[in-house]
């Protein structure tokens, strides 16, 4: 199973990489791993996606916990959350095909970022499914190119992922 | 500045090393008459260090230079890494203008110890310098201890700063849980009474923790057998009624057995090793569990426990002891006594032809030194057979490589051993292969004139590796022989110790004696039959109660 933890992290040189060696290092299987600032000043917040049973991920919260720069680990899989991904696709676009993608592209929401001769660039936020979802679409007409930011989760609701 | 910070951590002695990068704090070093223990191997220094530490209890300091004196600590924070043995290392680094270039003598010993310390740093500013030696201090001695290496700049060293030093940090990230939760030792209490077969499995937290005394409460007053692993021997009497000696790989008969079918192990600062449970899906089948552990991270990493409990041993076994009702016990400790008769006959009987076995050689030791003493093992038969045979008494006086199983660790921990512990005698017990991989701490142990007998098992062999060979490998023995080893006596006398040989038991008795009366370092070359292994034994990855008695033996 997947699982999708919020990490809060010193923002401290080499932090992601003894959070990225904890992972190899033990054999934890990472999906993917974003990082970016939060509200507090030197902090900063991880969403790492690791697959594996619960007996795994608590040993990977566990091991996470130790390192003397995470302030906190929680598992965003068990509670009801938001997740969202964004994707960059270089298709394959010429002139008769133009308009079939671009309804592709308007019925998941996405946008057209950028337009040449032979090919457009498209951009599309969403869950797992929907991305997975455009991509197979969008295979039929030839991908050149492709970019993911990994994922991104916050809880529903007024609850937060703090410091303390 | 660093001497400042050393002084206000009350550390009274540094093991180290200079070189180009740490010129300077060494200038510093020298002025402050600060005591230094000059080594001959930086890897020497670590392991002694580590001795000092796991004999006194408090931080063991060590100073390298950058480069190559760096990367000569790994194997010794691999190994204090392992065993949870508190160090601060302070690495030498090129000026940080140089960093990243590949200047002369330049490493990532950052890089390369992020797995092997508890927590590392690099100093970039000055201003970060007593802040950080403060946190490497906290972080080193507290929760879990561990290594802790900070690596500072030639030119971070030349600078000059505020000296603002605070002796505790407050770290957003690290708060180590102190307390057990009382409802988890309400339960514990509980499945204590109730239990029919308990027994107690305890490790080197125990020692770390100081809790010994609640540990052999804890046992005498619910009448519980207690077994300890190879980092814990000394937690409990080695002669106690109720011990039953260390379990796993080269354990006794009889905990393995009990640990096989008892149906509470009541485990203590223990990390079930895979050398002591053998094959996971069969240890310890019929038995709840109980886990008390100061790292969250060990509960459930090998085994399920039922009854997890997060805390210091010490006060987690006080807040047990509050509650705690005996048990049932009778009939469990009357059939485990049945098992200890099977123990006892494997036991080392008196050598024939007037030979020596290691196993004869260690209970001699054992019969000619006091209670208080220390000893410290290298790394292989000798290693176990010490474990085996001899009685441990009191915590702090084994100290040994159990996790990582260094070579070479015996001789220079045993020197910090003694630095720690003047009043003991210390006694190293080491391989002839372990020991010459730092016996150029011989040079240490004559200049600073420290006072520690070694015990040479020479057999010619290594002979760990040849048991195996011998059991496992089809009897090839596969560059196991130590054929040119030197000629230990001489090599002592060179050094400027004393050398003395024993090859009967009536030489090794007057060789001991005479050893314990001399002052200053003597090495007694114990020449052993040179084939025979240790048993009882399990083979790998097996049961534990799948044990091997070798009643085969020549
Ligand atoms: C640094 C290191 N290298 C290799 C080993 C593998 N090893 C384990 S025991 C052993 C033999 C040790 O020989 P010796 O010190 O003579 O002890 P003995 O087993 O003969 O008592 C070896 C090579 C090790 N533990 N450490
Ligand atoms: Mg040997």
């Amino acid at each position: 199973m997947k699982h999708v933890l919020a990490v809060l992290v010193e923002n401290k040189s080499g932090v992601l990489t003894r959070v990225a060696g904890l992972f190899s290092r033990r054999g934890f299987n990472i999906e993917n791993i974003t990082v970016g600032e939060t509200t507090s000043p030197g902090i900063s917040r991880m969403t790492i996606t690791v697959e594996g049973d619960e007996m795994v991920v608590e040993q990977v919260m566990k091991q996470l916990h130790k390192l003397v720069n995470v302030i906190k680990v929680s598992n965003l899989s068990h509670e009801p959350a938001v997740m969202r991904e964004l994707m960059l696709i270089k298709v394959r676009a010429e002139a008769q095909t133009r308009s079939d993608i671009q309804q592709i592209v308007e019925t998941f929401r996405g946008k057209v970022v950028d337009v040449s001769l032979d090919s457009m660039i498209i951009e599309v936020t969403g869950n797992d499914e929907k991305l997975e979802a455009i991509k197979l679409l969008l295979q039929h007409y030839g991908i050149r190119e492709l970019a993911r930011t990994g994922k991104l989760a916050l809880l529903r609701g007024s609850k937060v992922t703090r410091e303390a | 500045m660093v001497i400042a910070a050393l002084e206000q951590e009350q550390v009274d002695l540094v093991f180290g090393y200079p070189g180009g990068a740490v010129l300077t704090l060494y200038d510093e070093l020298y002025r402050s008459g600060l005591k230094h223990i000059l080594v001959r191997h930086e890897q020497g220094a670590v392991h002694a260090a580590d001795g000092y530490a796991r004999v006194s209890g408090k931080t063991g300091v060590v100073i390298a230079t950058s480069g190559p004196g760096a990367t000569n600590l790994v194997t010794g924070i691999a190994t204090a890494y392992m065993d949870s043995v508190p160090l601060v290392l302070l690495t030498g680094q090129v000026a940080t203008p140089l960093i990243g270039t590949d200047s002369f003598q330049e490493a990532d010993i950052t890089g390369i110890t992020l797995p092997i310390t508890k927590h590392n740093y690099l100093i970039k500013d000055i201003k970060e310098l007593p802040d950080t030696l403060s946190e490497a201090f906290y972080i080193a001695s507290s929760g879990r201890p561990g290594p802790v290496l900070v690596d500072i700049p030639k030119d971070i060293f030349e600078m000059e700063g505020r000296f603002d030093y605070k002796l505790k940090q407050d770290i957003p990230g690290y708060k180590p849980t102190v307390e057990g939760h009382g409802g988890q030792i309400n339960r514990a209490v509980k499945a204590i009474r109730e239990a029919k077969r308990p027994v107690i499995f305890a490790g080197g937290g125990v020692i770390i923790s100081g809790a010994a005394a609640e540990l052999q409460e804890l046992a005498e007053r619910c009448r519980i057998p207690v077994t300890l692993s190879l980092m814990a021997l000394g937690a409990y009497p080695g002669d106690s009624p109720l011990f039953l000696g260390m379990p796993g790989m080269h354990g006794a008969v009889c905990a393995n057995y009990a640990l096989s079918e008892a149906d509470l192990i009541i485990a203590t600062g223990v990390r079930f090793d895979d050398r002591v449970t053998g094959k996971l899906e069969s240890f310890a089948r019929e038995a709840k569990i109980i886990h008390i552990d100061i790292d969250p991270a060990e509960i459930g990493k090998n085994v399920a426990i039922d009854i997890p409990i997060v805390g210091d041993v010490k006060r987690v076994l006080q807040g047990i002891l509050k509650k705690v009702q005996p048990g049932d016990t009778g009939a469990w400790l009357k059939r485990i006594d049945e098992w200890r008769e099977e123990c006892f006959t494997c036991a080392e009987e008196q050598p024939e032809n007037d030979v020596l076995t290691t196993p004869y050689v260690i209970r001699e030791i054992d019969r000619l030194t006091a209670p208080d003493t220390i000893i410290a093992t290298d790394v292989g038969q000798h290693q176990m057979w010490t474990a085996q045979h001899y009685c441990f008494r009191l915590p702090r006086t084994f100290i040994s490589s159990g996790g990582l199983g260094t070579m070479g660790y015996g001789f220079p921990a045993a020197l910090g051993a003694k630095l720690a512990s003047p009043g003991s005698t210390v006694f190293c017990i080491a391989g002839d292969g372990s020991f010459q991989m730092n016996i150029q701490e011989l040079a240490t142990a004559v200049t600073h004139n420290i006072d520690v007998k070694v015990a040479i098992i020479n057999n010619g062999y290594l002979g760990m590796v040849r048991q195996w060979q011998e059991l496992f490998y089809g009897g090839r023995y596969a560059y196991s022989s130590l054929q040119g080893n030197p000629d230990f006596v001489k090599v002592a006398e060179a050094y400027g110790a004393k050398g003395l040989r024993a090859s009967t038991p009536g030489e090794l008795r007057k060789a001991i004696e005479l050893a314990l009366a001399t002052k200053g370092p003597v090495i007694i070359d114990c020449q052993v039959v040179a084939e025979e292994n240790v048993y009882p034994m399990v083979a790998p990855n097996r049961p534990i109660n799948e044990i091997i008695m070798g009643s085969e033996r020549k």
